[in-house]
């Protein structure tokens, strides 16, 4: 293989595959590789689609796309060890023509978007591992080097959405090792239900989805939260926490899945299930001071690999397609131009994320995670004492109201005191602004 | 949560597919004779389960059952006892669901 194309696009996850399809489909020459047997063998996620960007691409997805539901309801909890306070929120106004999000099983779903890249034209090549970026004498990318044959493959520019762990571009220089305290791993299962069993469940009809978020002494004292999906016939139930916290308490990730799974809330969704994968994945939570260089001579970085992870809202999957189509639009306008691909000109695909929701968003909110570092007691006190406010509220025994309000708020006073109660709601109005 | 629940992790990675590429394994443990926390942290926070303590004290790795997280390669970055690469294209683990 010594063509020369026009991109080379490492990784099919939802970022490759986004810039992939936006270059093919504009008569692009482009090779996109992939280490695994196939798009999605290697990939993990909850996971939500967010139709948005995929509709800026591919406007008719929801005709072809194995697409499992489309969520009708979020469910956030509040867990201690044997209650949640939860707040719900479910609308018939998302049963629409073009539902805003979907549950949907990765594997399938990335399957499907590369036969969507292969269709616009790409060369897309399977079991195939990069090994290596190869630079000229000036230090510009000018290809890749693969696992398969000795012979480089040569582009104009190398578009890396490799991923998490992004080894490919740490080795080469481009950006440093992720932190343990900058990356969540997160614990999954897959668990099958008779369709029947699981609507009834859930209260669900027809294709209408359930999200459940959870947060609270489920992480065992650790930043993270737990979630379960509901697929068509099968519930993703996942936890995950900061690398840095399972390395200093010693939990097992399986175990405090287990745990999760276990909890007298969560136990009766999941009975009667039949387990069929379990798996295991880093998500980048550093947000947006962790955002590494995303361009220079030669090479651009979309997805998870530029840590494009907005870790309040769980949205990953859409920052990845937009980062991914962003940055193949960078490109064709580059080539059309007939300009160089060098640092200088691929500023504008930053200069293009800065202007939409995906740098602003991670702007947003850049204090909050180390915000959450200085501030645990969000994932442990905050859950025990709203659970045991709620319960006191609710459980009627002879106390008299006022009497009631006046241990709930003594509570709180005792465990937290007044001015770190008026702390924290200060400080998290300042990190959330 | 009172009881004491009993995790078996192999049990969990008997349900998945992986393509083995026997006797060439993609992560290795430097040679040592006493690991550091950080090394001896992976027997608790691999998700696979596949770092274990042998009698000797030191650390060993068993790569079958990988994920290829990353999480070991994170928390070893600073140590250098862990060796890192991803799977010869086409091996390693391969998700049906994922």
């Amino acid at each position: 293989m010594t063509e020369h194309f026009d991109a080379i696009v490492v990784g099919a996850g939802p970022a490759g595959n986004a810039a992939a399809y936006t270059m093919a489909k504009a008569g692009l020459n482009v090779l996109q590789l992939e280490r695994g047997e196939y798009p999605g063998a290697k990939n993990v996620q909850g996971a939500i689609l967010y139709a948005d960007p995929l509709d800026k691409l591919i406007p008719d997805f929801r005709e072809e796309a194995p697409l499992e539901r489309h969520v009708i309801e979020q469910r956030m909890w509040m867990l201690d060890d044997t209650s949640y306070v939860g707040m719900h929120y479910r609308s018939e106004d998302f049963n629409e023509q073009r539902p805003n999000r979907y549950t949907i099983i990765r594997a399938q779903f990335d399957k499907w978007f590369s036969r969507q890249v292969r269709a616009a034209g790409a060369l897309v090549l399977c079991e195939t591992t990069v090994t290596e970026l190869i630079r000229d004498d000036e230090g510009r990318v000018i290809g890749v080097r693969t696992d398969r044959g000795e012979e480089p493959v040569y582009a104009s520019v190398v578009i890396l959405g490799e991923g998490v762990n992004g080894l490919l571009g740490q080795r080469a220089g481009l950006r440093t090792e992720l932190k343990p305290d900058h990356v969540a791993l997160a614990a999954k299962e897959m668990h099958f239900l008779p369709q029947d069993v699981l609507e009834s469940r859930f209260n669900l009809k027809g294709n209408e989805g359930v999200v459940i978020e959870a947060m609270g002494t489920v992480t065992a004292g650790m930043i993270g939260t737990g979630f379960i999906y509901t697929n068509r016939e099968s519930l993703s139930i996942g936890i995950g926490c900061l690398v840095s916290d399972f390395v200093d308490s010693g939990t097992t990730p399986y175990g405090l899945l287990e745990a999760f799974k276990h909890h007298p809330s969560i136990e009766p969704l999941l009975r009667g299930s039949e387990v069929k994968e379990y798996s295991a994945h880093l998500i980048p939570e550093g947000g947006y001071k962790a955002v590494p260089e995303l361009y220079g001579d030669g090479w651009l970085v979309v997805g998870d690999a530029g840590h494009f992870v907005n870790g309040v809202h769980r949205e990953g999957s859409n920052l990845a397609i937009t980062t991914g189509r962003v940055a193949g639009e960078t490109v064709i306008a580059l080539k059309a131009a007939g300009q160089p691909m060098n640092k200088k000109n691929l500023r504008s695909y930053k200069h293009a994320l800065d202007q939409s929701f995906v740098m602003k968003d991670l702007k947003k909110y850049k204090d909050l995670p180390s915000f959450m570092h200085k501030n645990r007691h969000l994932f442990d006190l905050y859950p025990k004492l709203m659970s045991q406010a709620t319960q006191s509220w609710f459980r009627v025994d002879g106390t008299d109201k006022l009497s009631k309000e006046r241990e709930i708020i003594g509570e709180f006073r005792k465990q937290r005191g007044f001015a770190g109660l008026l702390g924290d709601a200060f400080k998290m109005m300042r990190v959330w602004r | 949560m009172t009881e004491k629940i009993v995790t078996n992790v192999e049990q969990k990675l008997f349900q998945n597919r992986y393509q083995v590429d026997s006797g060439r394994p993609h992560i290795t443990v430097k040679p040592h004779t006493t690991p550091s926390k950080q090394l001896l942290a992976l027997v608790t926070t691999c998700p696979a389960g596949c770092y274990s303590k042998n009698d000797n004290g030191q650390v060993e790795i068993s790569v079958d059952g990988c994920f290829e997280c990353g999480t070991c390669r994170v928390v070893c970055a600073a140590t250098g006892e862990v060796e890192w690469n991803y799977p010869r294209g086409g091996f390693g683990v391969a998700y049906k669901f994922g």
